[in-house]
């Protein structure tokens, strides 16, 4: 390592003025322990109640005590003495400042925008989806996997690359580990972000789906990101609160307003069949990536951050009012049997994968080697961005788990279901749910749709639509006024406003990566400013991520029940090579001692991961294994029969395709994954060996910055900071 | 508590939210280049160029939005 400071032995420099003692002062410990005891009362209540009525506001506590518990000490832990975040060293934010990407930033400001650039949809459609298991394996997951996996992830890397400019994951990995990992990653990266791209794309196409009232406000939002984005250009340039604000008020118009549409004439024109979603999907990601940045993705993007955190906020603050009752059963015999109709496979690994988002994202790793170790203030601050913006996603997947388990249980099972399944009438959902011992009627389902004025609610898979179900229910029993139609749609809004600017924006990182990867060999197509470059590179991506949502829209099988499984074990195979990385830098670094921080997780992730891939791949159950399933396909079609849910040899032939697909994709992810774990353990082993290797860790220089470490200043800090702006005279910021 | 304590307290979290809602947007970014000016001595640019400038430089730099 070229640091030039010396260390104390514990690894970790004080920050200027930071606490004095390693003690805890009596108050402290008072605190702890009543957190702690809270914390373990919750779970017990959780662990134990079996058929009584259980509050919802368990989870929610039990969830939080757990990670104020483990942010105070174990994410101090690893910030001090696994990483050694030292506040005397200067970062790349101050270093290299140039007030674009490398600007020093306040930490409770790249906390908002680090937290809005990784929680999206995934962490609000996985736990619905995981519910079928029942609550209790979802809600341990997501705490248990946040603190030591998903949160871990975050902060780690942000920290390694924070200590080498801001370096992507893709080059870390081929810096660090090797030229063959290097690749292996780079294909990883780029093929995970198409199936991811595809499958929000695909839960967005399944909310919309006739549904006039949404196509009609959802539709709405990109004019209305349009003249914001003319706005804040011609009319008002930098006004953003401004033009947010006129924008969310256009937004609240245009939900109120598809009620209406909904009543007119205009509905039918509005009522989208998938295919056509599809088309439109693909045709808008095309546009929104050639078209500028400032035109419709940025204020595209203002309007979902503020209407993410608002609902987010909302959301809490409703269940805390409402006090839901769980529906749900804690453990299901799905969890038992892995024949759960929403998706196939036991608890053990799907329920691992199906909830990625909120418990352990791969794709974290590439915001935490981007735009973010660009910005921190102070090394020591990574703590409270990267590991604290994680608990916070992690806690909106908890609120999302909950809103899938308040509702009734056999409208939820009839709404995420394949239409194969539920026959996509109430009456036969009602007999298919009624087999799984629910008492749900024909008239409950219908009277469900109608509270939410929706033509149907059967089949509506994808997750979207149940969250939004429940948040209405939620929203309504918390605000009364009798609004949960209004609240539907608000819901399905504000989910489909922030995937289609994951879609955006990924369409356009996708593009960056291809024009990056393809001009080392043709240097014209490398440069940004060349548009036939960029209109082809936007259509490549664009036409990748839309034929696979094509695929799964069109999949007889149900493409949610296909895809997703796809889509959450690519998610933790990305974490895997992120893990792997920050593995093998502790080890690089000479802190094997503490490479079990990375380690066990990465461990889990991969036992996980290959585990499901195996599953997915190699199952002699067709329901799990892509192969089987299309040898089962096959074998029926070719001795000239039908087999449901498929209607015709058409769709014979397209489930034998669509299976084979998935199942070389799934294939090929786990098999560049190995290849970078592989290049690892060979660098593992040679740094073992010598006790540490050279890195390509930035020499320090010393830093002129007093700033906090964590949310709220302490008085040392304070002082500290006053300290140092009498000697340097420098103001600015306020605290 | 007085009556003062509890305007000077709302109007203490008010100018809190104002701050953290101009420096997250990146409005506060054009005050900053106003102090920088003044303190070396440039001429401010126009808001307007000034804006531009910025959006042009977030052509080139995506930022990632995750699932």
């Amino acid at each position: 390592m070229s640091t030039t400071f010396t260390r104390d032995d514990t690894g970790a420099a004080q920050p200027p003025g930071g606490p004095a003692g390693r003690r805890l002062s009596v108050r402290s410990v008072l605190v702890w322990t009543a957190v702690a005891v809270a914390g373990a009362v919750a779970w017990t209540v959780l662990a134990l109640s079996r058929g009584e009525t259980v509050s919802a506001l368990w989870i929610l506590f039990a969830a939080l005590c757990s990670y104020a518990i483990a942010y105070r000490f174990y994410a101090r832990f690893i910030a001090t003495k696994v990483l050694g975040t030292d506040d005397r060293r200067a970062t790349p934010a101050e270093r290299l400042h140039n007030g674009v990407d490398f600007d020093v930033t306040d930490r409770r400001v790249l906390f908002g925008h680090h937290f809005a650039a990784i929680a999206g949809a995934g962490p609000l459609v996985g736990p619905v989806l995981a519910a079928q298991m029942g609550y209790l394996p979802g809600t341990i997951w997501i705490v248990v996997g946040v603190i030591f996996a998903g949160a871990v992830q975050d902060l780690t890397v942000l920290f390694f690359s924070m200590r080498r400019n801001g370096k992507s994951l893709g080059q870390m990995v081929r810096e660090e580990i090797g030229v063959v990992g290097g690749i292996a990653a780079l294909i990883a990266v780029f093929a995970i972000m198409i199936i991811i791209l595809a499958v929000l794309a695909l839960i967005v196409v399944n909310a919309l789906a006739e549904s006039p009232w949404g196509v009609f406000s959802i539709a709405l939002t990109i004019p209305i990101a349009l003249f914001m984005g003319l706005y804040l250009r011609r009319l008002r340039p930098g006004r953003v609160l401004e033009a947010t604000g006129i924008g969310v008020v256009l937004l609240l118009l245009a939900i109120i307003g598809g009620g209406w549409v909904q009543e007119s004439g205009l509905a039918d024109a509005l009522t989208l069949s998938k295919e056509w979603l599809v088309l439109a999907l693909v045709v808008y990601g095309f546009v929104a990536s050639v078209l500028p940045v400032w035109l419709l993705l940025t204020p595209r993007d203002y309007l979902s951050t503020f209407m993410k955190v608002g609902v987010i906020v909302l959301l809490a603050l409703s269940l805390l009012i409402a006090r839901p009752v769980l529906q749900a059963d804690a453990i299901t015999d799905f969890a038992r049997e892995g024949t759960g109709p929403v998706f196939a496979g036991s608890l053990f690994p799907f329920v691992f994968i199906t909830i990625a988002c909120g418990a352990l994202s791969g794709f974290h790793a590439l915001i935490a080697s981007g735009t973010t170790p660009k910005m921190v203030a102070k090394e020591s601050q990574v703590r409270l961005i990267g590991y604290g913006g994680m608990l916070m996603e992690s806690f909106v997947a908890i609120s999302a788990l909950i809103a899938a388990c308040v509702i009734d249980q056999g409208l939820y099972f009839a709404m995420n279901s394949p239409a194969g399944a539920t026959g996509g009438a109430v009456e036969t959902a009602a007999t298919f749910v009624q087999g799984f011992g629910f008492d749900t009627s024909a008239q409950d389902l219908a009277a469900a749709a109608a509270a939410v004025q929706e033509p149907s609610l059967i089949s509506r898979t994808g997750g979207a639509p149940t969250l939004a179900v429940g948040i209405s229910q939620i929203f309504n029993d918390a605000f009364g006024g009798n609004l949960q139609a209004f609240w539907y749609h608000f819901a399905i809004m504000f989910e489909a406003l922030f995937i289609l600017t994951a879609v955006d924006a990924g369409t356009r990182v996708g593009r960056f990566m291809l024009q990056d990867t393809i001009g080392n060999v043709w240097k014209k197509f490398g440069d940004l400013s060349w548009r036939p470059g960029n209109v082809l590179a936007s259509a490549i991506v664009v036409g990748l991520w839309g034929s696979v949502l094509y695929i799964g829209v069109t999949d007889p099988l149900g493409g949610v029940n296909q895809l997703f499984p796809l889509f959450g074990i690519a998610n933790q195979l990305l974490a895997a090579i992120a893990l792997t990385l920050v593995t093998v830098l502790l080890i690089k670094h000479g802190k094997l001692r503490y490479a079990w921080v990375t380690g066990i997780p990465l461990a889990w992730d991969l036992v996980v991961t290959m585990t499901a891939s195996w599953q997915k791949v190699f199952s002699d159950t067709p329901a799990i294994g892509y192969f089987a399933q299309a040898q089962r396909y096959r074998d029926a079609r070719d001795a000239g029969q039908l087999l449901a849910p498929a209607k015709d040899q058409g769709q014979m032939d397209q489930v034998v395709f669509n299976s084979t697909l998935n199942g070389v994709l799934q294939s090929l992810f786990a098999v560049l994954v190995l290849v970078v774990v592989v290049n690892a353990v060979v660098v593992i082993a040679r740094a073992v060996r010598s006790g540490g290797l050279p890195t390509t860790e930035e020499p320090a220089v010393r830093s002129d910055l007093v700033e906090p470490a964590g949310l709220f200043a302490t008085a040392e800090e304070k002082q500290a900071q006053a300290d140092h702006e009498r000697l340097v005279g420098s103001g600015g910021g306020q605290q | 508590m007085t009556a003062g304590d509890v305007r000077a307290a709302v109007v203490r979290a008010g100018r809190g939210v104002r701050w953290y809602l101009r420096e997250w947007s990146g409005e506060a970014r054009w005050d900053d280049h106003l102090r920088e000016c003044a303190a070396h001595g440039h001429a401010p640019l126009s808001r307007r160029e000034f804006e531009r400038r910025r959006s042009d430089a977030l052509e080139r730099n995506p930022v990632s939005r995750c699932c």
